[in-house]
């Protein structure tokens, strides 16, 4: 292999693995010139208040995209998760944490038992459980005519309190995140995720317990997302019931922008928590060009992901040669 | 005292007595070789032996024990380690990461120790003539390395029996020697070791004993050095030595072609980049040429390009006497040219459909009218190269990668056939099939050259490129060094060529 080759290589990992952040710098670096709002601690509260849910999401997902699964439930499971929390408060502050957790943890569980067990595909799978949890949020809501106000001002005030001047669950993201990666690239079951996901036949040889791991990704990803919900729910005062619908799929981009392969056995949470930024700053910035309309934040999204995938797949072939 | 032994195994599959009353027994620090034909049971009697298959009837003894082993993990645990003949590891981790996985050393925290880990996987790799960054994801190493690092692995988990299924198929002449400098190491540690493998000379130079298999049966077991080599393949093919030593060990019968017939495919001034360089060579009707040379001379690039699978540059290749302009695989196949690529398992079969889906796959495209195809009609050609190949399965609906090896080759070969070809090349027909496979496919080759074909060999195997080709073109760094015709078309004058373009 000549050195041109290695070079070349080096720099195709580093763009793959780095890519997302470093578009994130440019973009950044652009708005901070041209767009003088931008340039706010206010503003960069709002984006990171923003990012807050989809961050979340987008973390269990890496892990289940990690392992070359997908979990289209967690839009649904944010909603069940933010209703479920708001209906709970009159229980107290614990209930409205532990009851949503406990549910979309249980469907999480439900979900990763199926897949692991029967060999069904993952995207099936979840498709069911969208359905399923938005049937019970349905439900729960009266069909969705019912909004249930927070009923508990401790948990309310969770979600609305500050501490230097960051809101709490920007705190509560950072922290989880961080363990996330601790968790992703320190421990065994961290570990076994990429086995799982770069030959499963290979890690059930050597030993991985390839059933647990698929179980406990799962588990992992509806719980994030049924704690998103939970933590949108102490913010906003009361469980919506219209919000999350494509929830999944912004989640998806936003792994997927971030470097972690789809096919699995790739992947970091720094280019995951990248990629959600990325997605928020864009987001933000059309906002602020008052003549845009925000649908255009949809559509430039969808370019990047596109310019995403088609960069990693160049990527691989370069590595292969 | 015997490590490892099986007595009276049976195993029956539906239609199929796979292992018929065998038994084996392995001692601790031999290196026993298990030989026999694909489809004489050497696989199934591994995975009774590892936990992965439970035997219908017999008995398992584990150091002097009765056991019975759940599933792999289970044998592994008890330190049965196996080696497979592909690799498996995890290609997108570090390798580092591939020979912990599971058995990461820790920190008190409970958190994986990547320091000592990457320290302990340089030194014990260091060990296997793998010096390499043991961060970098195991897939950017040559196999090789990666076999190398399986092989660590398996060793590490205080493996007491090591099994190893063709370990040296991927392998470089120089990492097979590493190979055996550690098969030598376990064998004075005491570890006893299960050696399978076609190739006669690795057998005899590290083995001890043998155990010969066929059809299900133990047809022989002891002491290697005592058996004599012809003696040993008249065992497995249950044939008598004498035709052995008559017919050799390949079967190919000769020339067909006529001197004065006009070549069906006529290659001239083939150049590619700086890996072809004016190459020009004919095929008659009827003819098998061969092309010769060592490992990166160009053989396999050579018939790619033929193929339209490889980029040309220059020259011109004609089939039948119609130039075939900028090739594409769709023109050369039109062109009635077939290639059998090298690696069957990447580029050939489809391992996932059925025999008859993978013959009408090629005829479909000319079968077909206004798009649809007649199923009577399939099933005729189907059936017509099942028995002209003499293509083993239980049914024309088998999977093709439930076949052996061999013939997996054959059904390779029928959906080449099927199209009609005018010119067959061939790329390793015969690697990594048994030797009783081998002799088929060779007297098939022969067969349809007799018909008329004009035919290019590539092959490893001097000894079936010599038998087997009326003609050699030698090859060296992407150009022709030499041919070989007639009389000359031998063993020692094909080295001999090689070695001296060398020079």
């Amino acid at each position: 292999m000549t050195v041109l080759a290695v070079a070349q290589r080096r720099a195709g990992t580093a763009f793959q693995r780095q890519g997302a952040l470093a578009v994130l710098a440019v973009v950044v670096l652009i708005a901070f010139g041209a767009f003088p709002n931008f340039r706010s601690l206010d503003n960069a509260a709002t984006i990171l208040v923003a990012a807050v849910p989809p961050m979340l999401i987008a973390l269990g997902m890496t892990f289940v995209i990690i392992t070359g699964g997908i979990d289209l439930s967690v839009g649904s499971l944010y909603v069940l998760g933010g209703v479920l929390a708001a209906w709970a408060s009159q229980y107290g502050l614990l209930a409205a944490i532990a009851v949503p957790l406990a549910v979309c943890g249980a469907i999480g569980l439900l979900n990763g038992v199926l897949i692991a067990y029967t060999g069904m595909a993952p995207f099936i799978v979840t498709l069911a459980a969208l359905l399923g949890a938005r049937g019970l949020m349905r439900a729960v809501s009266d069909e969705g005519s019912t909004t249930y106000i927070v009923q508990n001002d401790a948990f309310h005030a969770l979600g609305t309190g500050s501490l230097l001047g960051i809101g709490n669950q920007v705190w509560l993201v950072a922290i989880i995140v961080l363990l996330g990666m601790v968790v992703l690239s320190r421990t065994r079951f961290g570990n076994a995720v990429y086995a799982v996901g770069g030959s499963e036949d290979a890690a059930a040889l050597m030993g991985v317990a390839v059933r647990r791991t698929r179980i406990g990704v799962y588990v992992l990803s509806g719980l994030l997302a049924g704690l998103a919900g939970t933590i949108n729910a102490a913010k906003l005062g009361s469980g919506v019931t219209v919000l999350g619908a494509g929830m999944e799929l912004d989640a998806i981009a936003a792994v997927v922008i971030g470097g972690t392969l789809l096919t699995g056995g790739a992947g970091t949470i720094a280019g995951t928590v990248a990629g959600v930024l990325l997605l928020g700053v864009i987001q933000n910035l059309i906002n602020q060009v008052g003549d845009l309309n925000s649908n255009w934040q949809q559509v430039i999204s969808g370019a990047f992901l596109a310019l995403v995938v088609v960069a990693q797949t160049y990527l691989v072939r370069l590595r292969r040669t | 005292m015997t490590l490892l032994e099986v007595a009276g195994v049976s195993k029956v599959f539906p239609g199929v007595r796979a292992l018929d009353d065998v038994s084996f027994a392995l001692r601790p620090g031999e290196v026993h070789a298990l030989v026999g034909e694909n489809g004489a049971g050497k696989s199934t009697l591994i995975k009774v032996l590892t936990g992965v298959y439970r035997p219908d009837a017999g008995e398992l003894r584990y150091q002097g024990e009765p056991v019975s082993f759940a599933t792999p993990m289970d044998a592994q645990r008890a330190g049965i380690s196996t080696i497979y003949q592909e690799v498996n590891l995890i290609p997108l981790m570090s390798v580092a990461q591939n020979l912990f996985l599971g058995r990461e050393p820790r920190t008190t925290l409970g958190l994986v120790d990547r320091a000592r880990m990457d320290r302990e996987a340089r030194d014990i790799l260091a060990g296997y003539g793998v010096t390499t960054d043991v961060r970098a994801r195991l897939g950017s190493l040559p196999l090789g390395a990666q076999q190398m690092v399986a092989l660590a692995r398996a060793v590490m988990i205080d493996a007491k029996v090591v099994v190893m299924d063709e370990p040296t198929s991927s392998l470089e002449p120089r990492e097979v020697e590493t190979l055996f400098g550690v098969i030598q190491d376990l064998h004075e540690r005491g570890i006893g070791i299960i050696y399978v493998s076609h190739r006669m000379d690795e057998l005899y130079r590290i083995c001890d004993t043998v155990t010969i298999l066929r059809d299900g049966k133990l047809v022989h077991t002891g002491r290697l050095a005592d058996l004599e080599r012809v003696r040993l393949v008249a065992l497995m093919l249950g044939r008598e030595v004498s035709d052995v030593r008559r017919e050799g060990f390949t079967v190919f019968s000769g020339d067909h072609a006529a001197a004065d017939d006009t070549p069906i495919l006529r290659v001239s001034g083939l150049s590619s980049r700086n890996r072809l360089h004016d190459i020009s060579f004919g095929v008659r009707p009827g003819e098998v040429v061969g092309l010769g040379g060592l490992l990166g001379a160009g053989r396999s690039e050579t018939i790619k390009a033929i193929a339209g699978a490889y980029p040309v540059d220059s020259g011109e290749i004609e089939v039948d006497g119609t130039p075939l302009r900028h090739p594409t695989t769709v023109k050369a196949v039109a062109a009635g040219i077939a290639v059998q690529p090298e690696d069957r398992k990447a580029e050939g079969i489809i391992p996932g459909l059925s025999i008859r889906e993978n013959i009408a796959l090629s005829i479909l495209p000319r079968m077909s009218t206004f798009g649809l195809v007649s199923d009577a009609k399939i099933d005729e050609i189907v059936d017509r190269f099942m028995k002209r190949l003499r293509i083993k399965a239980s049914s024309p609906h088998q999977r093709v990668g439930d076949l052996s090896g061999g013939n997996q080759q054959k059904v390779l070969l029928a959906r080449l056939l099927a199209t009609g070809p005018k010119v067959l090349l061939l790329d390793e027909p015969t690697r990594g099939i048994d030797v009783g496979a081998k002799a088929e496919v060779q007297a098939l080759i022969d067969e349809l050259a007799a018909e008329g074909l004009g035919v290019v060999l590539v092959s490893s195997d001097a000894e079936e490129l010599v038998e087997g080709s009326g003609r050699v073109v030698v090859l060296r760094d992407g150009a022709v060094v030499g041919v070989l015709t007639g009389e000359d078309v031998t063993t020692e004058s094909l080295l001999a060529t090689i070695a001296e373009a060398g020079a």
